[in-house]
C-alpha cells in the first residue's frame, strides 16, 4: 500500500477517534446540565445551581477539545481525500455545510452565552441557552451521521459527469442507515454522560464528600444511564438488521461468518482464522440466533464475496463482540445503581466499580466506530468507491508524514492536559454552599 | 447558472463575514501579550473575545463546508494543493481555541505562560497565513491537469507575504479597536493606541497591495473591462480612510465599524477581480477552477440555497442578539469575581 494512502487512513483514524473522545460526553452532559439548571430555575433550589456549575465546568473543559478537533475532520476531506471529495462532494458536502449552518452556529453561540451570561440574562434564559446547546450538539450529530450514513449506504444519487450527483435530497436525509446510526450514536453518547456522572458522584460518595449533593447527582446519572443504555441496545438491534440488509460483507465480518448459512446460529465462543477462511474455534452455539438478529433466514457468508471486497475480519469481529458485551454490562450496572440508590453509600464495591467504569462507554463508542468504518472497507463509499481510489494525488508522502507526526504529538499533549484538568476539577467538587 | 453565481457571491460573503468577525479575535490575541500589564489585564482581553470567538470561528467552518457543498472540485484541489499551509493554520486554530478556553482553568504559572504563548501564536499564524493563502490565490497557483507544482516555500513569495502582512495589520487594528471597546479604561487606551499605530502600517501595506496587485496578478482585468466595478475597491478605500479618521478623532466604536466594513469590501474586491475563478491556474487559465466548471449540480445548489435563505438570517439574528448582550464595558470587579 502506498505511503500517502496508508498514512492518510491512519491519520483520519486517529483524528476521528480523538475527536470522538470528546463528542459523546458533550451529547449527553449538555442535556443533564440543562435539566439541572431548569430545576434550579423552576424550584430555586440552589443545589441544582451548584450542580449545573460543577458539571458545567467539566463540560467546558471537555467541549474545548471537541470543538477544535472537529475542524480537522472537515479540512481533512479536502486535504487528504481530494479524489473522494471531488467524486462525492455534490452529495456529501451538503450535510456538512448544513451541519455548520443549522447546528454548529447554534451550539457555539449559545455556549458563549451560557459561559458569560450568568449575571447578564435571567436564570430561565440562561437554562434555555444550555437546552439550545444540547439540541444543537445532537442536531449536529444528525447531519454528520446523515453524511456518514450515505458513505455506508449510498442513496438518492446518479453517476453523471464523472461523479456521483444528488437527485433526491429527501432520500439522503431519510436514509434509514443514517437515521438509525444517528440514534445509536447519540444514545451511546448519553450512556457515556450517564456513567461519567455516576462514576464521579461515586468517587465523592466514597470519600463522604458532599454526600447529599452527590447522591442527587447519582440518581440523575443512574436514571439517564439506564434509559439510554436500554435504548442504545434496542436501536442497535434495528441497526444490525439494516447493516445485514445493506452491507452483507460488514455483517459477515462482525459475526465472522464464512459460509452462507440458513437459520444461522450464533457461537458465544468463536475465534476467527481469516488466513484459512474459517473459524479456528466455534463453540456454545445458540441455534438460529444470528438469523434472528440479522432479520434474515439465510445469512450471507464472507466466501460469497471475492477476497478483495471483504473487510478485515478479526478486528471487526472483536470490536463488535466487545461492544455488545459492554452494552449489556451498562444495562446491568445502571440497573444496580438505581436499585441500590437509596443506601448507595453502603455499597462501596458497587461505587468502586462505577468509578472505574467511567472509561468503558468511551471504549464501547470507539469500538462501534471501528465496526462501522473498518467493517466498511475496502470501500470508502460502500459498493461505489474504493478507499484506495479516494486519496489525494497532489499530496507528497513527506507532507503526510509531517502531518501525521504533528497530529500525534499535538493531540497527545492536548489529550493529557485535558484529562489532567478534567480529573482535577472532578476531584475538587462543587463550590461550597453559601451560608 | 444563476445558482452558480449566487454561490460564488455567497462564497465571498462567508469569507468576508468570517474575517470581519474572527479577524478581531486574531487581533486581540496578537496584542494580548503586549498590552496586558497584569493578570487582570490578560483576563480582560480574553473576556473581551470570550463570548463570541467560538461563534465567529463557525463562519470559517461554514465557509469550508459551503466550498465543499457548492464547489466540491475547488474544495478538493484547493485543500490538497495547500496541504501544508492549511495544516499549520489548523494547528494554530486548535491551540488558540484550547488556550482561550483552558487558560482560566489552569492554576500553575507555567501552564498559564504556555497558554499565553499559544493565544498569541495561535492568532498570529492564521492572521498572516490566511493572507498569504489569499495572495497566492489572487496570483494563481502553479497547476495543470496533471497536478500541482508548488511547495510551501513557493507560497512564501513577496506578493503572498505582502497580502499576509496586509491581513495581519488589518486584524491587529481591528482587534485593538474591539478590545478598546470592551475592557476597562487604562487597558482600553493601550489597545487603542496600538490600533492607531498599526493603522499606518496597514496603510503602507494597502498602498503596496494596490500597486503590486497590478504587477503580480490579473485582478485588475475585470475592473478595466467593466469599470463600474471599481466602486467595490473604492468603497474599501473610503472605509479604510474613515477608520483612520475616527482613530484620530478617538472614536473607537465608529472606527471599529468601518474597519469591519473595510474587511468586507476588501474581500469583495478580491472576489470581483477573481471572477469567474475560485482557484486560478498560473500556468494557463484553461486549467483554472471556476464557479461554472467546479460547482455542484444545479439540484444540489438549489437545495443549499434554500437552506441558506432560511437559516443564515436566523443565525445572524441570534448572533446579533449575542453581540448586543455582550457589548458592554467589562469592569475590574467582574473580572475579579468570574474566572475565565
Amino acid at each position: 500500500m502506498d505511503t500517502v494512502l496508508l498514512l492518510s487512513r491512519l491519520q483520519f483514524a486517529i483524528t476521528a477517534a480523538f475527536h470522538f473522545i470528546f463528542v459523546p460526553l458533550t451529547l449527553g452532559l449538555s442535556i443533564l446540565i440543562a435539566y439541572m439548571e431548569s430545576r434550579y430555575a423552576a424550584t430555586g433550589d440552589r443545589d441544582y445551581l451548584r450542580m449545573a456549575k460543577f458539571w458545567g465546568r467539566l463540560f467546558l473543559i471537555n467541549f474545548a477539545l471537541g470543538v477544535v478537533t472537529g475542524i480537522t475532520m472537515e479540512f481533512q476531506f479536502g486535504m487528504n481525500w481530494a479524489e473522494y471529495s471531488r467524486y462525492v462532494g455534490d452529495i456529501f458536502g451538503s450535510p456538512l455545510a448544513i451541519e455548520a449552518t443549522v447546528a454548529f452556529f447554534l451550539e457555539s453561540t449559545f455556549l458563549g452565552v451560557w459561559i458569560f451570561g450568568w449575571n447578564r440574562i435571567s436564570p430561565k434564559l440562561h437554562a434555555l441557552s444550555m437546552w439550545l446547546v444540547a439540541l444543537a450538539t445532537n442536531l449536529s450529530a444528525l447531519w454528520i451521521l446523515i453524511a456518514n450514513g450515505w458513505m455506508q449506504n449510498p442513496v438518492g444519487y446518479v453517476l453523471r459527469n464523472n461523479r456521483a450527483e444528488m437527485v433526491d435530497f429527501w432520500a439522503v436525509v431519510t436514509n434509514p442507515y443514517g437515521i438509525l446510526k444517528f440514534f445509536h450514536t447519540i444514545m451511546s453518547g448519553w450512556v457515556v454522560a450517564g456513567f461519567f456522572v455516576l462514576g464521579i458522584s461515586a468517587y465523592h460518595i466514597l470519600r463522604k464528600n458532599e454526600t447529599e449533593f452527590f447522591k442527587k447527582c447519582f440518581k440523575i446519572g443512574a436514571i439517564f444511564a439506564l434509559v439510554s443504555s436500554i435504548l442504545v441496545a434496542a436501536v442497535g438491534d434495528f441497526h444490525a438488521k439494516e447493516v445485514a440488509r445493506t452491507q452483507p460483507t460488514k455483517l459477515a465480518a462482525m459475526e465472522s461468518l464464512w459460509e452462507t448459512t440458513k437459520d444461522a446460529p450464533m457461537y458465544l465462543l468463536l475465534v476467527p482464522d481469516p488466513t484459512n477462511e474459517k473459524n479456528a474455534v466455534e463453540a456454545i452455539g445458540i441455534p438460529k440466533l444470528l438469523s434472528i438478529l440479522a432479520g434474515q433466514d439465510e445469512v450471507k457468508g464472507l466466501k460469497e464475496f471475492p477476497p478483495q471486497d471483504r473487510p478485515p475480519v478479526t478486528l471487526t469481529f472483536i470490536s463488535f463482540r466487545v461492544m455488545v458485551g459492554l452494552g449489556f454490562l451498562f444495562i446491568l450496572l445502571a440497573l444496580l445503581a438505581l436499585v441500590k440508590y437509596k443506601k448507595i453509600e453502603q455499597s462501596t464495591t458497587l461505587l468502586r466499580i462505577l468509578l472505574w467504569s467511567i472509561p468503558l462507554p468511551y471504549i464501547a463508542g470507539q469500538l462501534g466506530w471501528i465496526v462501522a468504518e473498518v467493517g466498511r472497507q475496502p470501500w470508502i463509499v460502500y459498493g461505489l468507491l474504493r478507499t484506495s481510489e479516494a486519496v489525494s494525488k497532489a499530496v507528497e508522502p513527506a507532507q503526510v508524514v509531517a502531518s501525521f507526526i504533528g497530529f500525534t504529538i499535538f493531540y497527545g499533549a492536548l489529550g493529557i492536559i485535558d484529562i489532567y484538568l478534567l480529573s482535577k476539577y472532578a476531584r475538587k467538587g462543587p463550590e461550597p454552599k453559601e451560608v | 447558472m444563476e445558482f452558480q453565481i449566487i454561490w460564488f457571491i455567497l462564497w465571498g460573503l462567508l469569507w468576508a463575514v468570517y474575517f470581519a468577525l474572527d479577524g478581531f479575535d486574531f487581533g486581540a490575541g496578537i496584542l494580548y501579550p503586549f498590552i496586558s500589564k497584569s493578570e487582570i489585564d490578560k483576563k480582560a482581553v480574553l473576556h473581551a473575545i470570550g463570548p463570541v470567538w467560538n461563534g465567529n470561528e463557525v463562519w470559517l467552518i461554514t465557509a469550508g463546508g459551503a466550498t465543499f457543498a457548492a464547489f466540491p472540485t475547488t474544495y478538493a484541489y484547493m485543500f490538497s494543493y495547500l496541504y501544508t499551509p492549511l495544516l499549520i493554520i489548523l494547528f494554530a486554530l486548535i491551540f488558540r481555541g484550547v488556550a482561550v478556553e483552558l487558560r482560566g482553568k489552569s492554576t500553575s504559572e507555567g501552564m498559564k505562560k504556555f497558554w499565553d504563548f499559544w493565544v498569541f501564536l495561535g492568532s498570529f499564524i492564521p492572521a498572516l497565513l490566511f493572507g498569504v493563502a489569499f495572495g497566492n490565490i489572487f496570483m494563481g497557483l502553479p497547476f495543470d491537469d496533471s497536478g500541482y507544482y508548488g511547495t510551501l516555500f513557493s507560497l512564501l513569495n513577496p506578493y503572498g507575504l505582502l497580502v499576509g502582512l496586509l491581513f495581519l495589520f488589518t486584524f491587529i487594528v481591528h482587534g485593538g479597536l474591539w478590545v478598546s471597546l470592551r475592557v476597562p479604561e487604562e487597558l482600553a487606551n493601550r489597545a487603542f493606541a496600538r490600533a492607531k499605530k498599526f493603522w499606518y502600517l496597514q496603510a503602507i501595506a494597502a498602498v503596496l497591495f494596490l500597486i503590486f496587485t497590478a504587477v503580480f496578478t490579473n485582478l485588475y482585468d475585470n475592473f478595466i473591462k467593466i469599470p463600474v466595478w471599481f466602486i467595490v475597491p473604492a468603497l474599501a478605500v473610503v472605509c479604510f480612510l474613515l477608520t483612520g479618521f475616527y482613530l484620530i478623532k478617538n472614536k473607537n466604536g465608529r472606527a471599529f465599524v468601518f474597519s469591519a466594513l473595510f474587511i468586507i469590501a476588501l474581500i469583495f474586491s478580491g472576489l470581483v477581480g477573481l471572477y469567474p475563478n475560485l482557484l486560478p491556474s498560473s500556468i494557463d487559465p484553461k486549467y483554472s477552477f471556476t464557479f461554472f466548471n467546479s460547482s455542484s449540480s444545479p439540484y444540489t445548489l438549489k437545495i443549499m440555497t434554500i437552506v441558506v435563505i432560511i437559516f443564515v438570517p436566523i443565525v445572524i439574528l441570534y448572533q446579533a442578539w449575542t453581540y448586543k448582550t455582550f457589548m458592554y464595558k467589562i469592569t475590574e470587579k467582574e473580572l475579579k469575581e468570574e474566572g475565565y
